[in-house]
C-alpha cells in the first residue's frame, strides 16, 4: 500500500451484503476478471457499465455483511474497483478485504463528506482522504497495529510464510 | 475479573493464562472445515504459499460438498472435483462428498467433529453453528482457512460479549427459530459485529440440541464472531454418543466481564417473520397476516431448520393434506442421515404426499444456488437464515424467514399464516 488512489466515486447506502456484492450463483467462479463483471450486480446492475478502473466505492454502516465468500471483495477488486470506504465494515470482510489487498478504510465523517461522482484522492498510508471536488479532506481511522504489520507484509500469504519458517 | 465462555475458550487455545476483548491473539485450532467454494480458492492460495505443501493436520481438517451439489453444471463439478482431489492428496479424513455427507454445519456435529472446548474455524459464515455445543467456533474467507490449513492456528481479535438471557415458557407452535428470529429482530445486522453472544436463562436450558443449532446458526445474522451455550448434560450426551475424544468443558466465571446484559421474556412471543429483504426486519406473525401474503415457494432446510427434528413438526402439520395448489414446496434435508431417519420414520413419504419435492441433502436453494431459484416477482418463505436481496435468486423475488411450523402452515394455505391458526381455521 505506497501510492496515493485517485478516482470518481459510486455512493450505496447500509449493509451492502454479499449477496448483492456477488449473487450466490456466481460463486462457483473462480476468476476474479470474471467475477468482477459481476461486482454489485444484486444492488446496482449498471455499476461494472458505469465504473472505470480506479473508482471507488463509498457506503454507510457495515459493509460486506451476510456470507463470508471471499470471492466478494475479489469480485470487487476484479472490477477494477480501487478501494472502498464505508462508516463500518462486517468482520468477516474486514479480514477477507485485508487478506486478499482490497484497500479499505473506515470513515464515518469521510462518508458523509463525500457524495457520488465526487473525485477522491486516498492515501494508504496515512488514511487521509481528501475530496477533490469539494476541497475537503478526512481522515480513515487507522488499523490496529497487528493488521498494519500484516497490510505492510503485502498480506496474510506473507505472513504464513514467514510462520511456516519460524516453524520448520 | 472473570472470563466470559468464549475468553476462556480462546484464552486455552492461545496458552494464555487470560484474555481481554480487543486484544489480538494466535490461536491453536482444532478444526478447519471448508466447502467446494470456499475449499477452491483457499487450495489455491494454499498453493501458492512457500514452504506449504502439507496441511498441518489430516484429521483435523473437514472438507463438506454441499453448495452446489450434485453439481449443478460443469463449472460447480469442477470447484468439487478440486476439492475431493486435494482431500485425496492430503489423505484427509474427513471428506463428505455427496451422498455421504449433507449441509457441512449438520454434518460437522452429527459425526462428532465438534466438542465441547475447541476452537473451530470454518470457510462458511454459519460455522458460529457449533457453539451450540460450547464451542467456539467462526467463519472466515478462504485465505484464513488457507493459513489455518497449513499452520493449524489463526489470528484473532478477542471479542467483547453480549450476554442475553432467556425466560419463559414458549408457546405451543413458537420455536428456537422464533426465538432467534426475535432475538436478530433486537440487535439489528450490525447489533453484535465483532462481538460474541453467550445464550442464557431457563428457556435455552430447556431447548434441545436442534434449538441450539439453530440459535447459535443465526448469530452472525446480528454480524456476531460466534455465538455459544454453555454444553449442559444434553450437550455433553450429544457428543458422547458421536466421539470418544476427550474434551474441556467450559464455564463463564461468575463475575465474568459482558459488554451488555439483554433480558428477553419469551412467554407472550409470537410466532416470528423476518420480512424482505434483511433478516433483523422482524415482526410477529400477527402483524404479517393482517394482510394477504401469497407465496410461491415454500422451502424447508438448511443449516438453520434442516434437522431431523424440524421435518417432523412440517411433517406433523401436512400430514394427510395436500399442500396450496399455489405453492411449490422444497424440502432439504440437511444430511445423508437426517435424510435416512426421516425415510424410516416415514416423514418423507409423508411430505411428498402432500406434495412437497424432496431433494437430496445439500444447500440447495438456500443461497440461490440451485434446486429452487426463485424468479423476478417471485416470493417465498424459508425456513433459511438470509433473506437479502437475491439471495435465494432473482434480485427482484421476495424472501420472508420464519420457522418449520410457520412455513409449513403457509404451504398448506400457499400465504403466510400463523401456525397456531391453522386448526381453528379447519384448513
Ligand atoms: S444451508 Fe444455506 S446458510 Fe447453510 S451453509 Fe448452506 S448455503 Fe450457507
Amino acid at each position: 500500500m505506497e501510492t496515493a488512489l485517485r478516482g470518481f466515486v459510486h455512493k450505496y447506502g447500509k449493509n451492502v451484503d454479499t449477496d448483492v456484492i456477488i449473487p450466490g450463483k456466481y460463486c462457483n467462479i473462480i476468476d476474479p476478471v470474471e467475477l468482477g463483471k459481476h461486482a454489485l450486480e444484486g444492488l446496482d446492475p449498471d455499476y461494472t457499465a458505469k465504473m472505470k478502473a480506479g473508482d471507488i466505492i463509498v457506503a454507510d454502516t457495515n459493509f460486506g455483511c451476510g456470507s463470508s465468500r471471499e470471492v466478494a471483495p475479489i469480485a470487487i477488486k476484479g472490477s477494477g474497483t480501487a478501494a472502498v470506504i464505508a462508516k463500518s465494515f462486517a468482520r468477516i470482510f474486514y479480514r477477507n478485504a485485508l487478506n486478499i489487498g482490497l484497500p479499505i478504510f473506515e470513515s464515518p465523517e469521510a462518508v458523509d463528506g463525500i457524495e457520488a461522482g465526487d473525485e477522491i484522492e486516498l492515501d494508504p498510508a496515512t488514511g487521509v482522504i481528501k475530496n477533490l471536488t469539494k476541497g475537503t479532506h478526512f481522515k480513515a481511522a487507522e488499523f490496529p497495529p497487528f493488521m498494519r504489520a500484516l497490510i505492510e507484509a503485502g498480506g496474510l500469504v506473507p505472513y504464513v510464510e514467514r510462520r511456516l519458517a519460524e516453524m520448520a | 475479573m472473570g472470563m466470559t465462555l468464549t475468553e476462556k475458550i480462546l484464552a486455552r487455545h492461545a496458552g494464555l493464562d487470560r484474555v481481554e476483548p480487543g486484544q489480538i491473539i494466535n490461536a491453536k485450532v482444532d478444526l478447519v472445515l471448508a466447502n467446494e467454494l470456499s475449499a477452491a480458492v483457499a487450495i489455491g492460495v494454499m498453493r501458492g504459499m512457500k514452504g506449504a505443501s502439507k496441511v498441518f493436520d489430516r484429521d483435523k481438517i473437514a472438507l463438506v460438498e454441499d453448495h452446489f451439489v450434485p453439481a449443478k453444471d460443469a463449472q460447480s463439478a469442477k470447484l468439487a472435483k478440486l476439492m475431493k482431489d486435494f482431500a485425496a492428496e492430503q489423505e484427509i479424513t474427513h471428506f463428505f462428498d455427496v451422498g455421504r455427507g449433507g449441509i457441512e454445519h449438520v454434518v460437522l456435529p452429527e459425526e462428532g467433529l465438534v466438542a465441547p472446548g475447541e476452537l473451530i474455524v470454518g470457510g462458511d459464515s454459519h460455522t458460529c453453528t457449533y457453539g451450540a455445543l460450547g464451542a467456539f467456533a467462526t467463519g472466515m474467507g478462504s485465505t484464513d482457512i488457507a493459513a489455518a490449513f497449513v499452520l493449524g492456528e489463526v489470528w484473532l481479535k478477542v471479542p467483547a460479549t453480549i450476554k442475553i438471557v432467556y425466560d419463559g415458557e414458549l408457546q405451543p407452535m413458537v420455536y428456537a427459530k422464533d426465538l432467534m428470529l426475535r432475538t436478530v429482530g433486537e440487535l439489528g445486522i450490525d447489533g453484535a459485529t465483532y462481538r460474541a453472544i453467550e445464550y442464557h436463562g431457563s428457556t435455552v436450558d430447556r431447548l434441545s440440541i436442534t434449538g441450539r443449532f439453530t440459535m447459535a446458526n443465526m448469530a452472525i445474522e446480528a454480524g456476531a464472531k460466534n455465538g455459544i451455550f454453555h454444553a449442559d448434560e444434553k450437550a455433553i450426551a450429544f457428543v458422547k454418543e458421536r466421539t470418544n475424544r476427550p474434551f474441556i468443558v467450559d464455564r463463564a466465571d461468575a463475575d465474568a466481564r459482558y459488554e451488555r446484559v439483554i433480558k428477553i421474556d419469551v412467554s407472550a412471543l409470537e410466532p416470528q417473520v423476518a420480512c424482505p429483504h434483511t433478516p433483523d426486519n422482524v415482526h410477529p406473525i400477527s402483524q404479517v397476516t393482517r394482510e394477504d401474503v401469497n407465496v410461491d415457494q415454500v422451502f424447508i432446510g438448511s443449516c438453520t431448520n434442516g434437522y431431523i427434528e424440524d421435518l417432523r413438526i412440517v411433517a406433523k402439520i401436512l400430514e394427510g393434506k395436500r399442500i396450496s395448489p399455489k405453492v411449490r414446496v422444497i424440502v432439504n434435508p440437511g444430511s445423508q442421515k437426517v435424510w435416512m431417519q426421516a425415510a424410516s420414520e416415514g416423514v418423507l413419504t409423508t411430505l411428498a404426499a402432500a406434495g412437497c419435492a424432496v431433494n437430496t441433502p445439500g444447500c440447495g436453494a438456500c443461497f440461490g444456488g440451485h434446486m429452487g431459484t426463485l424468479g423476478d416477482g417471485e416470493r417465498a418463505i424459508s425456513t433459511t437464515n438470509r433473506n437479502y436481496v437475491g439471495r435465494m435468486g432473482s434480485p427482484k423475488a421476495e424472501v420472508y424467514l420464519a420457522s418449520p411450523a410457520t412455513c409449513a402452515a403457509s404451504a398448506l394455505t400457499g400465504k403466510i399464516t400463523d401456525p397456531r391458526v391453522l386448526e381453528l381455521a379447519g384448513v
